[in-house]
């Protein structure tokens, strides 16, 4: 591979780190700070790309959409929607125990993909909706590239710095606190089912947001772009095998796990025919087995979480 | 639509899913009320469990001799997964092994992958046409699953109320602290549980198979209505969990007459959620985690 080649690659794994990353600063909302399991990711993911994309596109024939909002109006409706469908499931899973939640989210995923392939008159069914505008996508080809990364890296930056102020603030105080010890938090006064409800629809609109960037970037969606189970389980090992309870670790294992993960798929592609198929489960067998010697060998990750308020033992 | 075609195009679709789903919700709740946690490897396992009764078939076995056989094999089978990704996380929170079992799913689907690949296939090829009993139209294969589950249901119950190690299963799910202080071998009954539980994904994912077809997402796709009736029953409880499955499956079969069929998949957690909302402990009174 030529060196433009090499950078295009580069640029384009870089655009797809910060989607990532966004998905795993949604999940450490969840799981880091408040014990959520969310088993769904994709099923949010997926709302805020159709919801970002039905908003923005042109008008087609066959479906719903056409509205050609701007864009930043795109992404709030991505959000929006993304929490409104979150809420009420927390409302009704939040006051048992995680497990009942992470039941409640495989279900939800599975129900959005069924509307996605059923309702072609709002999602265009198997064909998908194309013609979503990208910001930037009148520039040439690196150019364009390059303005969308940065437009990726702001916004992760930025839901970075308020995930992070919110985790210091009181708040994320309280969320751990919720987390450690549920019945010590609630017996402080703490309202734990509506304070683990806020960081549930908190993390599930961060992740249509990024669901959002998403579908601008590709210019189009269809069903099969997602696998729901591969997907939402690669944000998982991101966040783990990073460190939960830390944005960094979040960040950081995005960007490890989505580079192991397409290097991995550029290797198996090159194989022959026959094993490459075989090849694909033997990759997904591998990252679940990456989570099981993760959470054995270091559960804490590889940027483990800050303990604030203690300060460190002066000499 | 007359009474009989109800019953025939209804009602006894209904009761065999609804039966196949009981199979795989009472192992549910058995992990969910012994073990004390939602074991998402579940339906994959299955999956594992119809691939192996299949390969049995291959060497020319009948498939209704193969099931025990393939029942034996994944029991073998979850006992080694329990030991190799569960037990150590026995003393961190639950939920970490939750995650831990999501990730064995994902495993026990590509090692079905990899192994028979991913075209639907069937035990046994040809149409069978249904006899009729007073009007009623039933397959054979549809009688014996319905004669299988009632001798699973039938023989775990006495198990579990006769013998000394199912009282001490029963123990485990009521009090774990009691049990373990009267006495009651802890790692004896984690292993007795998994060896029951493997043989029941086992069974559910055979007759899954012979009645519809075998896949690799098959399992996958029993998860949500499985525990939708282990809720909806109560977690915990064997006969809660096959009341909950005749429910789950005859709601299936009925939804399409409110819901376009594609939505049929959704009554499950359509039932799941309102439980939880009106009811979290369940028909029968069980536990909440």
């Amino acid at each position: 591979m030529d060196i433009i080649g090499l950078a295009n690659y580069a640029v384009f794994m870089a655009i797809l780190i910060g989607i990532y990353a966004l998905l795993a600063l949604g999940l450490n909302i969840q799981w880091g700070f408040s014990g959520l399991f969310n088993a769904g990711i994709a099923g949010f993911f997926a709302i805020g790309a159709y919801t970002s994309a039905i908003l923005t596109s042109l008008p087609a024939a066959h479906r719903l959409g056409g509205f050609e909002l701007p864009l930043l109006l795109g992404w709030a409706g991505a959000m929006v929607v993304a929490a409104a469908i979150a809420w009420p499931i927390g409302k009704i899973c939040l006051r048992f125990r995680s497990d009942y939640l992470a039941i409640a989210t495989i279900g939800v995923a599975e129900i959005i993909r069924l509307v996605i392939r059923t309702e072609g008159w709002l999602t265009g069914g198997v064909r998908g909706i194309t013609g979503v505008p990208r910001p930037f996508g009148d520039l040439p080809y690196m150019q364009s590239q390059l303005a969308y990364l940065a437009l990726v890296v702001v916004l992760v930056l930025a839901a970075y710095l308020l995930v992070e102020r919110q985790l210091k603030a009181p708040w994320g105080r309280m969320m751990r606190a919720i987390r450690d010890n549920e019945n010590a938090a609630a017996a402080m006064g703490k309202r734990v089912a509506e304070r683990r409800l806020q960081a549930f629809v908190f993390g599930s609109a961060l992740m249509g947001l990024a669901g959002a960037l998403f579908v601008h970037f590709n210019r189009s969606i269809t069903p099969e772009a997602i696998d729901p189970m591969i997907a939402t389980f690669l944000i998982w090992i991101m966040l783990i095998l990073g460190g939960s309870g830390n944005n960094r670790g979040a960040i950081l294992g995005a960007a490890v796990i989505w580079i192991i993960w397409s290097v991995s798929e550029i290797l198996t592609d090159r194989l022959p025919t026959e094993i490459a198929i075989q090849a694909k489960y033997v990759r997904v067998f591998i990252i679940g087995l990456t989570l099981q010697l993760v959470l054995r060998f270091r559960p804490e990750g590889i940027l483990p979480e800050r303990q604030h308020g203690t300060s460190p033992p002066r000499s | 639509m007359t009474l009989l075609d109800f019953i025939n195009f209804y009602l006894v679709p209904g009761i065999v899913l609804g039966s196949i789903y009981a199979v795989g919700a009472i192992g549910i709740t058995l992990v969910f009320g012994i073990l004390r946690f939602a074991h998402f490897a579940h339906g994959d396992m299955a999956t594992l469990g119809a691939f192996i009764a299949l390969a049995l078939v291959a060497t020319g076995m009948d498939p209704w001799v193969a099931l025990p056989a393939a029942m034996a094999i994944t029991a073998a089978v979850a006992i080694g997964v329990d030991r190799t990704f569960y037990d150590y996380l026995a003393k961190r929170p639950k939920i970490v092994t939750v995650m831990a079992s999501l990730g064995v799913a994902l495993m026990l689907r590509s090692v079905v992958q990899v192994v028979w690949g991913v075209d639907p296939t069937t035990y046994v090829t040809g149409i069978v046409r249904p006899e009729e009993y007073f009007g009623i139209l039933l397959r054979p294969r549809e009688l014996y699953t319905l004669g299988a589950v009632v001798l699973i249901v039938v023989a775990l119950e006495l198990f579990l109320r006769k013998s000394k190690w199912g009282k001490a299963m029963r123990a485990m799910s009521d009090n774990p602290d009691l049990a373990r202080l009267s006495g009651v071998d802890n790692r004896m009954v984690t292993m007795l549980t998994w060896a029951i539980v493997g043989a029941l994904c086992a069974a559910s994912g055979f007759m899954l198979g012979i009645n519809t077809e075998i896949h690799s997402m098959m399992g996958w796709h029993l998860l949500l209505p499985m525990f939708a009736a282990a809720i909806l029953g109560g977690v915990g409880r064997v006969q809660g969990a096959v009341l909950g499955g005749l429910v789950v499956g005859i709601a299936e079969e009925l939804s399409v007459f409110i819901l376009p069929a594609q939505y049929k998949a959704a009554t499950a957690f359509a039932l799941l959620l309102l439980i939880l909302l009106v009811r979290p402990r369940g028909l029968l009174n069980g536990k909440v985690l």
